[in-house]
């Protein structure tokens, strides 16, 4: 349902496409001049070495091994931040739909509060906590998925919550409990089977956060995927460029496939309305 | 009774991880680096550095917000009258995904790669005498950063704004022209009233988003700390003077405040905006 028919006279149509074409090329062109920059030579002519030493594992070993560093300390948090995000918000989630829906208000705000607390202001107040996190756990930095799990909670959040939404956890539940499953059965072989494309959300949105943070890595002194980027990009711009293209492809994928399950929207840093909750 | 104890998990890490470091924002910045109550903190605030920093943080936010806001929602009607299956949404709205989220190092790299000394732009429009490589604009805060924070304000205004846009019920149109009223009075009385909160709200939001960026600044300005992030970060990594040590804390707590009013009057927009375009 289109509110907004489409153009009916020609010249509205010609607007409409000069429009299109304008914003398209205000958004390519910084992509295409990425791809440009790692291609050029210094005498202007193209060559394809940077990229052919990014896909050989032996000269990103020899040559960065900070940047391999960083990518591997990316790929771990994506994995560590996930699977602790979901072991953490989804039998909450579940549990407070089940048994203690009048928390459910408090977990929400909860969950959407680090949109209003921005990662500059965030990692502040966790300089503190990291000093007993590195006392206990040592300096690697993959502790920093502990901070992750909560900045990607809102996206995660809503994206579990539209998926909680459109089934009835209730009914689901009671139906196998009365056929004498567990608690445990009940979340792990009744709810989260149904909400498979919810959770592919909640997941990818999470991985695409992770990759790109760079603030909080930056301020607590712990290297990432970014900060090592930044940090190559002083000495050998080319390759960093290269390398952050290839993120941001990977990034733009994982949104379209997830454009297909309608997820996109969770990243639109909306609050909640009141209705929201009701 | 131990149905409340399923909670704990998720109670105690939002907690550590986040209640208690808010907290101690609020908290520290009230304390002398001994822990003693103080407010010299935010006299601190006064200072012209860090107020001129403010005063940008402001600035920057507001024009970015209002610019990327416009422009956004001008992009929003260009694709809201394609099906909504239609590839042009499919790849619209993907995009405004990935680049409303872009930012930091890979878009201060996209930049430098365009409009840079040595850029793609640059050198094209060298060669009609146009020189943009004359002066450091792409790195200050009120020109190059501009354009830079726009780059992700479009894409998030698209992403907050299209669904508002799609919420224009054809009937409504229908009934004007029934009403024997012109395309400019639907847009006067009607479709424009409707969209106005969730303009706005949407507006707010950008405002917020530009107010508490840190890493594209970061990545892009080296000399000086012209936006209030940037002096946030500062204080965190530099040595600090004596006695001044929760001055940081106390700019944290500065911007909490301001992206808590705004937040607020984004709650009142968003209430009235759902009265008409259901989400």
């Amino acid at each position: 349902m289109s509110g907004v028919p489409p153009p009916a006279t020609p010249a509205g149509r010609v607007a409409r496409g000069v429009l299109l074409l304008v914003f398209g090329t205000f958004f390519v062109l910084p992509l295409y001049a990425m791809l440009d920059f790692t291609t050029r030579l210094p005498d202007g002519s193209r060559t394809a070495a940077t990229w052919r030493q990014a896909f050989s594992p032996s000269v990103m070993n020899d040559q960065y091994p900070e940047l391999v560093q960083g990518i591997v300390n990316s790929l771990l948090l994506t994995v560590f931040t996930v699977a602790l995000m979901l072991v953490l918000l989804l039998p909450t989630m579940i549990w407070v739909r089940l048994r203690v829906p009048r928390v459910r208000k408090v977990v929400q705000f909860v969950s959407l509060l680090p949109l209003t607390v921005p990662a500059i202001v965030l990692v502040v107040g966790l300089a503190p906590v990291y000093a007993w996190v590195t006392y206990f756990f040592g300096e690697s930095s993959v502790l920093l998925a502990f901070a992750y799990v909560v900045i990607v909670l809102p996206y995660s959040y809503r994206a579990l919550d539209a998926g909680l939404s459109a089934i009835d956890v209730t009914t689901l539940s009671e139906a196998a409990r009365s056929l004498g499953a567990s608690w445990l059965t009940v979340m792990v072989r009744v709810v989260v089977p149904n909400l498979r494309g919810a959770i592919m959300s909640a997941a990818f949105l999470s991985v695409a956060v992770v990759l790109g943070e760079f603030t909080i890595a930056s301020l607590l002194s712990r290297d990432n995927l970014q900060t090592t980027i930044n940090l190559i990009g002083k000495r050998d711009a080319q390759m960093a460029v290269a390398v952050s293209f290839a993120f941001l492809a990977i990034a733009f994928f994982l949104l379209f496939l997830l454009s297909f399950v309608g997820g996109v929207r969770a990243l639109s840093g909306k609050q909640p309305s009141p209705e929201d909750a009701a | 009774m131990g149905a409340p104890l399923g909670l704990v998990p998720f109670f105690l890490y939002t907690g550590i991880f986040l209640l208690v470091p808010t907290a101690l924002v609020v908290v520290k910045a009230f304390l002398t680096a001994d822990n003693r109550p103080t407010l010299g903190n935010l006299t601190a605030l006064a200072e012209p550095q860090v107020r001129g920093a403010l005063t940008h943080s402001l600035v920057l936010s507001a024009v970015t917000a209002l610019g990327g806001a416009v422009l956004g929602a001008l992009l929003s009607y260009a694709v809201a009258s394609s099906p909504t299956d239609s590839v042009l949404r499919r790849v619209v709205t993907s995009a405004s995904g990935v680049l409303s989220q872009l930012g930091g190092v890979t878009l201060a790299f996209a930049f430098i790669a365009t409009v840079g000394f040595n850029g793609f732009v640059t050198v094209f429009l060298q060669r009609y005498g146009i020189n943009l490589a004359g002066s450091t604009w792409l790195y200050e805060w009120n020109k190059g950063l501009v354009l830079v924070y726009l780059y992700f304000q479009i894409p998030l205004m698209v992403l907050v704004f299209l669904p508002s846009v799609d919420g224009l019920r054809p009937q409504w149109r229908e009934a004007t022209e029934t009403l024997g009223g012109s395309g400019w009075d639907y847009w006067r009385h009607v479709g424009g009233p409707i969209l106005l909160p969730s303009f706005l709200g949407a507006t707010l939001l950008l405002f917020t988003n530009a107010f508490s960026a840190y890493a594209t600044a970061a990545a892009l300005i080296s000399q000086g700390s012209p936006i209030l992030p940037l002096q946030i970060g500062g204080a965190m990594s530099s040595e600090v003077v004596l006695g001044q040590e929760n001055v940081g804390t106390a700019m944290a707590l500065a911007m909490v405040v301001v992206v808590a009013v705004v937040m607020a009057f984004y709650a009142l927009l968003d209430r009235r905006t759902s009265r008409w375009l259901a989400r």
